[in-house]
C-alpha cells in the first residue's frame, strides 16, 4: 500500500487518490467559528496503522482539523463545518449518524491533560465504558492492561483508589491515554498531547505512540516539529487554515517541496 | 462497535432522548406562570387603568394612585441616593483592600446581609428610625430601602473592580498618581458601565420592595406633605387591596401591578441593555 | 503575566505613593473603610437593635416561646411554634416542587437546550426573578386560590388521606407553597446554572470524546463536580423560602395552628410580622413580634452562610468567579 502512495506522489498526484489505503480522510473540509474561518478545504488522508502528525504555527487550523474528524467542532457554541469526513468509506457527517457513535470509534486526547477530577485512577479507566453504561466482567485484569498498554501501571499499581487529578501533569495525561484505549478505538486522535509536560513525561508520551502505532490509526496535532519528526510517518503542514503540503515525514523534514513549508521547518516563520 | 456496546448504545440513546425532553418540559412548565401573572396583570390592570389613576390620590372619591405612585418614586430616588453612593465606596474599597481581613469579614457580611428577610430590615428602621421620631414616615422607608440596596450595590462594584486589570493600576501608580486618584479615575471609570447597570438593577430590586415599608413608609390615602409624613407606595397599596374583599379595589390593585411591573422591567431590560451595549462596543 | 512584580509592587513605586498623595490616601483608605465597615455594622445592628425590641419578649415567655403554639395578642400569649412550623412546612413543599423544575431548567441552560433557545430563556427566567414578590401575591390570592378551591383541592381531596382533607378555601398552607416555589424556581435555576457553567469545560469535552451523550457526560461527569454548588443552590432558595414575606402573607390564610392538612390555613413567621407588627398596641406584642423576627433572623443566616461556602467552594478555579481565591492585588501594597 504504501509504494503506491510513493508512487502517487512521485507523479504529483493530489492525495484524494490515497484513500483506498486511508482508514479515515477528509474532503473539502472547511470549518468556521462564527464568521471566522478556520479551515479551508483541506483534503487528506489519514493511513490506516501509521502516525500523521498535523504541524504548523498556532491559530493554524491544526487543532480545529482533528476537532472535525470526531465531530467535537460543533461542540463548540457558534461552530459548523461543511466538507466530508469519511471513516472506513463512510461519512461520519451523515443525517443518520449519531456523533455519539463516532466518537467511540475515534478516541481522543486533549491538549491539557483533563482526568475526571471525583473519579479515582481505575474509575477514570473505566469512565469510557461507564458512560456506555457497560459494566465489564473483569475491570482488574481490564484496568491493568489497559494501564500497561498507556505505559502507566508501574507508577500507580498501588494508587488505582487515588483521585486522578492526584497524579503528576504526565501521568494523568497517559491516563487520558489509557482511559481512551479502554474503548478499544479504532483511530487515536492527540491534540498536542505534550505541550503542558516536561520533558522527560513528553518523551514518555513519544515512546507510548511508537508502541501504540502497530494497533491504531494515530494522528497527533503538535507545534513540535521535532516531535513530528521523531513519530510521525506522515506528516501535514497547515497553514492560516490550508493544508499546505502533505508527505512522508522524512520528506517534509528533508525536502519539503513547499517553500511555505521549508520556511516553516527551519524556522524563519512561525 | 462489540455487540455488548451496541446494545447498552441503544439504551443509552433512548436515556439521551429522554433528558432533553425533560428540560424543555422543565422551562415549559417554569414559564407558565410568568406568562399566567404577565397575562393576568396586562389584561386586568389595563382594563382598570384609567387617567384619574395617575391624577388623584387614593383618598380621593372614585380615584388614582397618584400619590402611591409618587410616593413609590420619591423612595426610590431617596434610597438610591442614600444606598448607591455609599455602596459604590464601600464596594471599591473591598476591591482596593481586596485581600485585608476587615475587606473579607465585610464582604462576607454583604453576602449574608443580601440573604437576610427584608421585612427585618423594615423591622430594624421601625426600632432605629421610626420609634425615635415617633412617626412613620418617607425617611424611613427610604432608609429600610436603602439597607436593602447596599449589599446588592457594593458587591457588584467590588466584583466589577476586582475584575479591572491589575496592569492598569500598575500604570497610573507608576505615573505618579495617588492611590485614590487611582481607584476613583482609573478603577471606578473603568468598572463605571458594568456598575452602572448594577446600580440599575439594585434600584428595580427595590422598587418592587414591600415588606420593609409596611412599618416605615407606612401607608397615606393623600400625598405627604413633606419626607416626616407617613408615605403611600403602590407596592403598599397593591397588598393592602390585595388583602380586602372588594372587587373595586382589587381592580385597583391590578392597574398598580400593572404599572409597578412595568416600572420594573424597564428598569431591568435597561440594565442589560447597558451590559450587552458594553459587550458589543 | 507578571504575577510577581504584582504580588510585591517595585519599591520605588511605593515610595512615590506615599510621596506624592499620603494625606489624600489615608483620607481616601479611611472613607472606603467607612463606607464598609458601615456594611459590617448594618448586619450586626439588624441582629442587636432586633434583639434589643425583642427582649420584653424573651424575659416574659423563655423557652415557652419556641416550644408552645398559641398566640392570642388580645391576652398577651405568645407562642411562635405554629409560625416556624408553617414556614418549614411551606419552604420544603416549596422546595420539592420547585427543585426538580429549576434543575431541569438549569442543565437546559447548559447542557441539554438547543443553543439558540439558551439566551433567550435565560432572560426570561430572570424576569421571573424580577417580578415583585407583592405582585405575584396579588396573583395568587386573586387567581391561583380560586383556582385551587374549585378545581385542585377538589381533585386532590379524593385521592384523599391526611394532607389532603379539610375545609377547602383556596388559602391555606398549599396556595402558599405553591406561590413559594413559583418564586424560589429562578433563584435556584440561575444559582445552579452558574454553577453547572462553571465545570470546566474540557471535563464535559473529555467525557463528550469518550463516546458519552450530552446526558450521560452530565450525569456521570458534569454534576458529580458540581453537586455541593447545586446543594448550595437549594439552600439558597430555602433561604429565600423561609424570608419571603408578602405573597406569603396574601394567601396563607393567616392562622397560628399546626394543621397536618395542606388545605388549612397556616401562618408563617415573616407573614405574621407583616400583618400584625403595624398594628401591634402592646408593648409586649411589638417584642414578641421582634422575637419572631430574631428567630427568622438566625436561621435565614445559618441558611445563607452555609449556601455561599458551598456555592463559593465549587466554583473556585473557575475564571469568572474569584470570590474564593486569594488575589495577587495591589491592595496589599497598602
Amino acid at each position: 500500500m504504501n509504494d503506491s502512495v510513493d508512487r502517487l506522489r512521485a507523479r504529483g498526484a493530489r492525495v484524494e487518490a490515497v484513500e483506498a489505503s486511508a482508514k479515515m480522510s477528509a474532503a473539502e473540509l472547511s470549518a468556521w467559528f462564527g464568521d471566522k474561518q478556520a479551515l479551508r478545504s483541506i483534503t487528506l488522508p489519514l493511513i490506516e496503522r501509521k502516525v500523521t502528525a498535523i504541524i504548523g504555527p498556532s491559530g493554524c487550523g491544526k487543532s480545529t482539523f482533528i476537532r472535525c474528524l470526531n465531530r467535537m467542532h460543533e461542540v463548540v457554541a457558534g461552530a459548523r463545518a461543511t466538507g466530508d469526513v469519511l471513516l472506513d468509506g463512510k461519512s461520519v457527517y451523515g443525517a443518520d449518524v449519531d456523533p455519539v457513535r463516532v466518537r467511540r470509534r475515534v478516541g481522543m486526547v486533549f491538549q491539557k491533560p483533563n482526568p475526571f477530577p471525583t473519579m479515582s485512577v481505575r474509575d477514570n479507566v473505566l469512565a469510557g465504558l461507564r458512560l456506555s453504561g457497560i459494566d465489564p466482567p473483569d475491570t482488574d485484569a481490564l484496568v491493568e492492561e489497559v494501564l500497561g498498554q498507556a505505559a502507566l501501571w508501574d507508577e500507580v499499581k498501588d494508587a488505582l483508589d487515588r483521585p486522578g487529578g492526584a497524579l503528576s501533569g504526565g501521568q494523568q495525561q497517559r491516563l487520558c491515554i489509557a482511559r481512551c484505549l479502554a474503548l478499544e478505538p479504532e483511530v487515536v486522535l492527540m491534540d498536542e498531547p505534550c505541550s503542558s509536560l516536561d520533558p522527560i513525561a513528553t518523551a514518555k508520551i513519544e515512546e507510548l505512540i511508537h508502541d501504540l502505532r502497530d494497533r491504531y490509526t494515530i494522528v497527533v496535532v503538535t507545534h513540535s516539529m521535532q516531535q513530528a519528526a521523531r513519530v510521525s510517518d506522515y506528516t501535514a503542514f497547515f497553514y492560516l487554515g490550508e493544508l499546505v503540503e502533505y508527505d512522508h515525514a522524512d520528506v517534509i523534514f528533508t525536502k519539503p517541496s513547499d517553500p511555505r513549508t521549508e520556511d516553516y521547518i527551519t524556522g524563519r516563520f512561525g | 462497535m462489540t455487540p455488548e456496546l451496541e446494545s447498552a448504545y441503544r439504551g443509552r440513546k433512548l436515556a439521551a432522548r429522554v433528558a432533553p425532553a425533560a428540560s424543555g418540559a422543565a422551562v415549559v412548565l417554569a414559564l407558565l406562570p410568568l406568562f399566567a401573572v404577565f397575562a393576568y396583570v396586562a389584561s386586568h390592570g389595563a382594563r382598570a387603568l384609567s387617567l384619574t389613576f395617575f391624577t388623584e390620590p387614593v383618598g380621593v372619591r372614585g380615584a388614582g394612585m397618584a400619590n402611591a405612585i409618587f410616593g413609590t418614586i420619591e423612595l426610590v430616588v431617596l434610597a438610591s441616593a442614600m444606598g448607591i453612593p455609599l455602596g459604590i465606596a464601600a464596594g471599591l474599597y473591598l476591591a482596593e483592600y481586596a485581600s485585608t481581613p476587615l475587606a473579607r469579614a465585610v464582604r462576607f457580611s454583604a453576602d449574608v446581609l443580601a440573604g437576610v428577610p427584608s421585612i427585618l430590615v423594615g423591622v430594624v428602621v421601625y426600632a432605629v428610625v421610626v420609634v425615635r421620631m415617633k412617626q412613620f414616615s418617607a425617611l424611613a422607608g427610604a432608609a429600610a430601602l436603602a439597607v436593602v440596596m447596599l449589599p446588592l450595590v457594593t458587591r457588584t462594584t467590588d466584583e466589577l473592580a476586582r475584575a479591572v486589570p491589575d496592569s492598569l493600576r500598575e500604570a497610573a501608580l507608576a505615573l505618579g498618581a495617588p492611590r485614590w486618584r487611582t481607584a476613583l479615575f482609573v478603577v471606578l471609570r473603568t468598572a463605571a458601565p458594568g456598575i452602572r447597570s448594577g446600580c440599575l438593577l439594585a434600584v428595580a430590586r427595590v422598587s418592587g420592595e414591600t415588606a420593609p415599608l409596611l412599618f416605615t413608609a407606612y401607608n397615606n390615602r393623600f400625598f405627604n406633605e413633606s419626607l416626616l409624613d407617613p408615605t403611600s407606595t403602590l407596592q403598599v397599596q397593591i397588598f393592602t387591596y390585595t388583602m380586602t374583599p372588594n372587587d373595586d379595589w382589587h381592580a385597583q390593585a391590578w392597574a398598580a401591578a400593572l404599572v409597578l411591573v412595568t416600572l420594573v422591567i424597564v428598569l431591568n431590560v435597561l440594565a442589560r441593555r447597558l451590559v450587552a451595549e458594553e459587550e458589543s462596543g | 503575566m507578571t504575577q510577581r512584580a504584582l504580588s510585591t509592587p517595585p519599591r520605588s513605586l511605593r515610595l512615590s505613593v506615599e510621596g506624592n498623595g499620603g494625606s489624600a490616601d489615608r483620607t481616601f483608605g479611611a472613607i472606603g473603610a467607612g463606607a464598609a465597615g458601615a456594611l459590617g455594622l448594618v448586619l450586626i445592628g439588624v441582629a442587636a437593635s432586633v434583639a434589643r425590641v425583642a427582649w420584653p419578649s424573651i424575659e416574659a415567655t423563655g423557652l415557652s416561646f419556641v416550644t408552645t403554639s398559641a398566640w392570642d395578642p388580645s391576652r398577651d400569649v405568645y407562642g411562635a411554634l405554629a409560625f416556624a412550623y408553617g414556614t418549614l412546612v411551606t419552604s420544603f413543599i416549596a422546595l420539592a416542587l420547585a427543585v426538580p423544575v429549576a434543575l431541569g431548567v438549569a442543565v437546559f441552560l447548559t447542557d441539554l437546550g438547543p443553543r439558540r433557545f439558551q439566551r433567550p430563556v435565560s432572560s426570561l427566567v430572570e424576569l421571573l426573578a424580577a417580578v415583585p414578590s407583592v405582585v405575584y401575591g396579588l396573583w395568587a390570592a386573586l387567581v391561583l386560590a380560586p383556582l385551587l378551591r374549585t378545581t385542585v383541592q377538589p381533585a386532590l381531596a379524593r385521592v384523599g388521606g391526611p394532607l389532603f382533607r379539610g375545609p377547602n378555601v383556596g388559602f391555606g398552607v398549599l396556595c402558599a407553597s405553591l406561590v413559594l416555589a413559583i418564586m424560589l424556581l429562578p433563584t435556584i435555576a440561575s444559582v445552579s446554572r452558574d454553577v453547572l457553567r462553571a465545570v470546566p469545560a474540557e471535563l464535559r469535552e473529555g467525557a463528550l470524546a469518550l463516546g458519552a451523550t450530552p446526558w450521560d457526560a452530565l450525569r456521570l461527569v458534569v454534576f458529580p463536580h458540581a453537586r455541593r454548588g447545586v446543594f448550595g443552590a437549594v439552600l439558597l432558595g430555602f433561604g429565600r423560602a423561609v424570608g419571603e414575606t408578602m405573597a406569603v402573607a396574601a394567601v396563607v390564610g393567616s392562622r397560628a395552628d399546626i394543621s397536618p392538612s395542606l388545605f388549612a390555613p397556616g401562618y408563617t413567621m415573616s407573614s405574621v410580622i407583616a400583618n400584625e407588627f403595624p398594628a401591634a398596641s402592646s408593648e409586649l406584642h411589638v417584642a414578641a413580634l421582634a422575637e419572631v423576627g430574631l428567630l427568622l433572623f438566625v436561621v435565614t443566616v445559618a441558611f445563607n452562610v452555609a449556601a455561599r461556602v458551598l456555592v463559593a467552594r465549587s466554583r473556585e478555579g473557575a475564571p469568572r468567579w474569584r470570590e474564593a481565591a486569594p488575589r495577587p492585588g495591589a491592595g496589599e501594597a497598602a
